[in-house]
């Protein structure tokens, strides 16, 4: 078919055609494009044949992939033509050239309009394409209105009435508010009622886009669905046309199906019988023919018909019905029905208790990870990930790391990631999870993160088990040519922790150990260097009697390094040559490193937060994370046996501490030598000790997500040590909110501790702002929850979790809060003694079928009940003498301080209430502040403050704190020591509060295991 | 949702973009390029998916060109490599056994032929009679407006001359 009479346009496409390489099509593009624009300037020779005829060009060249913007202009001018050729092109090409942000379009919104509202039919058909395909934000709110009208009006022939649907769909997608849920929930059951069956797929997606935000509002139109079903599954009263290869329409069957996956439940009994009636019939019905297309389009039905199955969680014999259907899809050679069963498999995993089932399909789909095709590899992958647990983990993570030899280059970071995740998961033992992990940076080192070797450092120092065979490992692996640096610095760092233990066996003197290590030396980079200076260090302390030649091998080493440009380095060697020179010094300061607190696994919460990391509000997604998070725990705790439900998330041991349980309970109580006895702080990089060990490196913190941090705080209610265990049942689950939170919640709460009223939380649904009253020892707090959204928020819960410091009372908090509605609720808070514990709100509600919860920190801090107080020289003296020495008045030494000019400090201790007085301290490198503290135990306490800083070094002070009340000196010595180390609130946005605990009155973390800085004080 | 709907020769020219998602044209051609390459590499015999982005392409090859829908993750992806084909079927009833020529030459039909069976990246009309319906009555529009055209531009030339 020739094009109707643009000669000229098919002229042009002929000679592109015959352009011999790209240069020459250039050119005869710059000439076109050339004369295009010179005939749009000089627009009055130009017939509107002409102008359509270069607007098509245009979109040819446009498609060849040239730049075209000059005649955006061009196009969208043509919609307003009068004639019905040109407006045609004018929306089509506008709808292709540009999208919805591009300013052109506002000018054509009242031409748009007109054309919607007008009686012409085929220019409302033209206008509601384009809003449908490009309409944007202001599209919705200006048209939205005329659209629902021309839906709903039986006036109109079907074909506007269709794209009216979808164009309403797109315009709700752009701004849900322009559908009023009330009013339009009756007339979207009356679209259910529709016979064109045009309009019926139209409204039906339009009501998969509805049910999807708020189901809840659309329960008549379930039962509707259900009838729609029924009767394109029995073929009644279907027009031949809307048969696809003998099927009834399967794309309204698929979206119906989809809409039924967004309602929770089919209550009504007669109702679920026939959905029941009609799935049983797709799922027992459905065979393979020859024909490819009737083929797929009774699976594509087949395939909704197992994800509704899923959803309505139905007998248990439809559910091993599904799973035999799975089970004989992914046998199958046809690659889309094996790549659809291996991804509705996995989902099926997370919905159901079908898991033995499915584990008996595990050869088959270990074949499918050696697929020829990506796609299939992949979905084998992610199956063979989700049916991963404690029983067939061996199994699987060899398999993968088996896979990773072969695999192709795209797959290997996953592939990687996934073996090392599920290897810490579900690790038998902990030997296996050393050889995994080696294994894994042996074959793969380039996509092993750091992240996965601290993990492993951290499990073999906290294991002392695991030292000696960990040592033999590391020791092994070095004999290999060819080594990745990750496990050069891997093993260096284990053998020169645990190499001693060694001693006895071949090739494992110090002499050895020293110089298989050394060999590694040149080829390796600067981040490495570090790390391998300590080992030398240590297995020069480790080496009795000393051996002379190895000495000044080390010796020589440190010499050359303390003149290397990296400072790290030059540090390093420095430090440990002078302290190898002080003999016995050197065992004490190098002593093994203590035992790591707990943590939560970097890696884990990582691959957590990819996995909630999504806007789009669909069924499956929301069941996945749903069901993702409670199989985690369901995981964790099911091989406990009757131990404590001890959670390795919140408070990770060992990959497997469940297997190990009676490790579990003796590492416990050991592991908290550190003294991080009650608040466990997983992710703060400053207490991180192997991000210290590594200084530049530091490890990356992990992204925050909204109730993270505050499972760290919990446990410290009360300073409790029994809350430990709490803090292991803080279901990690119930944390995994699909809604993300606006704004940063740590940052919100550290602004709040400093002022009275403000935003404590926000996300797309709620607001939560907070205004607070202080008045000495009592406080008021108002809660105000906003519901941000036109639908109600229900199941609203708050429950304060104060810790025993402080009582709290909230006035009731409604149920529900009505649409753009904000409700105040009372808090009031009173402080019974000096703590630095926080208070904890749990607040809950419930968005569509989708639970949010989120624990928030409350701002009823310690320096709440500050009331500043200035003194004078006669008053300060006499009190700071007779306030004499422990537990009244203590002093430490603070390292690792911000630095800052003494301004900025003493305004810091200004916006904490604690007030400075100045020219009190005759060095003005001193500070001296003064404040009342006041609690029902203590009443109104003065508490003097005196911070001597050394103006050569910024990083440290000293700083001494006096009160009439010994808990009173010490939390209030921690909270200033709190506000002036640096925090690493910006590199972790997670609200991490540094909270060192009560238990250890000694110096910063940091100080106690960072070799440097513990040599920095010592010289 | 479809995000968008690209249709590629084996040469890796494109025949035609339609985008229901805002990209800019930077980003446009970006997709192209990483899905050109990604999809022209496939053998035959693969499934018709390819995980992309976070996101699926469905994809089917019908002689020299390639016809290529992004869908959501959690898309039914047999739903969709269905509607290809029913886009194509009803290309083949317009051009009568459509051929890549047809549709570099008349581009601009298979754009409208496109909107009359996807809006906002949804399925619009599954009826292949209803469009080859309606795609008649548009061009008998185009037609009569242009024999309106030259009717009244002969009217001038009669009466000019």
């Amino acid at each position: 078919m020739a094009l109707s009479g643009m000669r000229g346009l098919s002229v042009f496409i002929s000679d592109i055609r015959n352009c011999q390489n790209k240069e020459q099509e250039r050119l005869r593009v710059d000439k076109e494009l050339g004369n295009v624009r010179t005939r749009f300037k000089n627009e009055k020779g130009l017939t509107p044949y002409e102008k359509k005829k270069y607007v098509w060009k245009m979109l040819y060249i446009y498609m060849l992939g040239y730049d075209v913007d000059f005649g955006h202009m061009e196009a969208v001018s043509l919609i307003s033509a009068p004639k019905y050729p040109e407006k045609q092109v004018g929306y089509i090409v506008t709808a292709c050239l540009l999208n919805e942000n591009h300013d052109f379009l506002r000018i054509a919104i009242n031409t748009v309009r007109n054309d919607i509202i007008g009686r012409n039919e085929t220019f409302q058909c033209l206008a509601l394409t384009m809003v449908g395909n490009i309409g944007g934000r202001e599209f919705a709110e200006s048209l939205a209105p005329d659209v629902q009208k021309l839906l709903i009006s039986s006036s109109y022939r079907p074909l506007v009435r269709k794209k009216a649907a979808l164009c309403l769909l797109r315009l709700y997608r752009k701004n849900p508010d322009v559908v009023n849920v009330d009013g339009w929930a009756d007339r979207m059951a009356q679209l259910l009622d529709e016979r064109d069956l045009g309009v019926l797929t139209s409204s039906m997606s339009l009501l998969v886009a509805l049910v999807s935000n708020h189901y809840d509002a659309y329960w008549s139109c379930l039962p509707k669905c259900v009838k729609i079903l029924e009767r394109l599954a029995r073929n009644q009263d279907i027009p031949q046309e809307y048969t696809y290869y003998g099927i009834p329409s399967p794309w309204l069957q698929v979206r119906t199906m989809r809409a039924l996956q967004y309602f929770p439940t089919v209550e009504d009994p007669n109702t679920r019988r026939s959905l029941f009636e009609v799935l049983q019939r797709i799922l027992m019905g459905t065979d393979v023919v020859k024909n490819v297309n009737k083929n797929n389009a009774s699976h594509a039905v087949l395939f909704e018909a197992l994800a509704l199955v899923m959803h309505l969680d139905a007998e248990k014999e439809m559910m091993s019905q599904c799973v035999a259907l799975l089970g004989k899809f992914i046998a199958v050679r046809e690659p889309n029905i094996r790549y659809l069963g291996l991804e509705n498999m996995t989902r099926m995993l997370m919905v159901t208790d079908v898991q033995d089932i499915i584990k008996r399909h595990q050869a088959q789909i270990i074949t499918s990870l050696k697929d020829p095709d990506i796609s299939i590899r992949r979905r084998a992958l992610d199956l063979l990930y989700g049916m991963c647990d404690v029983s067939n983990a061996k199994d699987i993570v060899e398999e993968l790391l088996q896979y990773l030899s072969t695999a192709d280059f795209a797959m290997r970071e996953e592939l990687s990631l996934k073996a090392a995740i599920l290897a810490e998961k579900f690790a038998p033992d902990l030997s296996w999870y050393v050889d995994v992990i080696l294994q894994l940076i042996d074959k793969a080192g380039d996509f092993v993160s750091d992240d996965i070797w601290f993990r492993v450092v951290q499990f073999v120092t906290n294991n002392e088990d695991l030292q000696p065979y960990a040592a033999a490992k590391a020791r092994e692996y070095l004999d290999k040519p060819a080594i990745h640096e990750t496990m050069v610095k891997v093993s260096a760092y284990i053998i020169g922790e645990f190499g001693h233990l060694l001693a006895r066996r071949p090739g494992c003197s110090p002499k050895e150990l020293f110089s298989v290590i050394h060999e590694k030396l040149p080829a390796v980079t600067t981040s490495t260097v570090p790390i391998l200076l300590s080992t030398y260090a240590k297995i020069f302390m480790h080496t009795q009697p000393p051996d002379q030649e190895l000495q000044n091998q080390i010796w020589s080493i440190f010499n050359k390094y303390e003149s290397c440009i990296d400072v790290e380095i030059q540090q390093r060697a420095a430090e440990y040559l002078a302290l190898s020179r002080r003999g016995a010094a050197l065992v004490d300061i190098l002593a093994e490193m203590p035992k790591f607190p707990e943590r939560q696994s970097a890696l884990i919460k990582k691959a957590e937060d990819t996995e909630v990391d999504t806007a789009e509000q669909s069924a499956i997604k929301l069941r996945a994370q749903q069901q993702t998070s409670s199989a985690l725990v369901v995981t964790d705790q099911r091989p406990a046996n009757g131990t404590p439900p001890v959670n390795q998330l919140g408070l990770v041991k060992m990959p497997s501490m469940s297997s190990n349980a009676d490790h579990n309970s003796t590492d416990q109580g050991s592991s908290q030598e550190n003294g991080t006895l009650s608040q466990v702080d997983p992710q703060a990089p400053a207490a991180d000790i192997l991000g210290d060990l590594l200084g530049p490196l530091a490890i990356e913190g992990p992204p925050t997500t909204a109730g993270e941090p505050q499972q760290n705080v919990i446990p410290g209610l009360g300073g409790d040590p029994d809350a430990v265990d709490a803090s292991a049942i803080v279901p990690v689950g119930e944390e995994q909110n699909s809604v993300q939170p606006i704004g940063n919640i740590a940052e919100r709460f550290h602004a709040l501790c400093l002022k009275d009223s403000g935003v404590l939380y926000e996300d797309p649904n709620i607001q939560i702002g907070i205004k607070a009253e202080w008045r000495l020892h009592q406080g008021c707090f108002v809660l105000f929850l906003g519901n941000k959204n036109t639908s109600p928020l229900v199941s609203v819960q708050a429950i304060i979790l104060p810790p025993s410091h402080l009582k709290m009372e909230l006035s009731l908090v409604p149920d529900t809060i009505p649409p753009r509605a904000q409700v105040q609720c009372p808090l009031e808070v009173v402080n019974l003694r000096p703590s630095r514990d926080v208070a904890v709100l749990d607040f809950s509600y419930k968005f569509g079928n989708n639970m949010v919860n989120v624990k928030l920190r409350l701002p009823a801090v310690l320096n709440k009940f500050l009331q500043p107080i200035p003194v004078s020289a006669e008053e300060f003296f006499p009190q700071w003498r007779s306030l004499s020495g422990p537990p009244l008045k203590l002093q430490e030494v603070v390292r690792g301080v911000k630095p800052m000019p003494l301004v900025e400090m003493a305004n810091l201790l200004n916006s904490f209430r604690l007030m400075v007085c100045p020219a009190l301290d005759p060095n003005p490198n001193n500070l001296v502040a003064s404040t009342t503290f006041y609690s029902e135990s203590t009443r109104a306490m003065l508490c003097l403050v005196r911070i001597e800083t050394d103006p050569a070094d910024r990083t440290q002070l000293r700083m001494t704190v006096a009160s009439g009340d010994p808990s009173l000196t010490l939390e209030l010595k921690e909270f200033i020591k709190e506000q002036l180390v640096i925090m690493p609130t910006a590199r972790a946005p997670g609200p991490v509060p540094p909270a060192p605990p009560v238990a250890q009155p000694t110096s910063p973390v940091s100080a106690l295991t960072d070799p440097g800085a513990m040599l920095a004080g010592l010289l | 949702m479809i995000q968008f709907v690209l249709l590629i020769s084996r040469q890796g020219k494109v025949r035609l973009t339609k985008w229901y998602s805002p990209y800019t044209q930077k980003e446009r051609n970006k997709v192209l390029r990483e899905l050109s390459g990604v999809i022209l590499a496939r053998g035959p015999k693969l499934c018709n998916f390819v995980d992309w982005r976070g996101y699926k392409v469905v994809y089917k090859r019908y002689a020299s060109l390639y016809f290529c829908m992004c869908i959501d993750q959690e898309d039914n992806e047999l739903e969709v490599l269905e509607m290809i084909h029913h886009f194509v079927e009803i290309l083949d009833r317009y051009f009568g056994s459509v051929c890549e020529l047809d549709l570099i030459f008349n581009f601009h039909k298979a754009y409208y032929i496109l909107d009359e069976i996807l809006i906002a990246g949804e399925l619009q009309e599954s009826s292949k009679k209803t469009v080859a319906r309606l795609i008649a009555a548009q061009d008998s529009l185009v037609e009569t407006a242009k024999e309106q055209a030259s009717s009244i531009s002969n009217i001038i030339a009669q009466a000019t001359k």
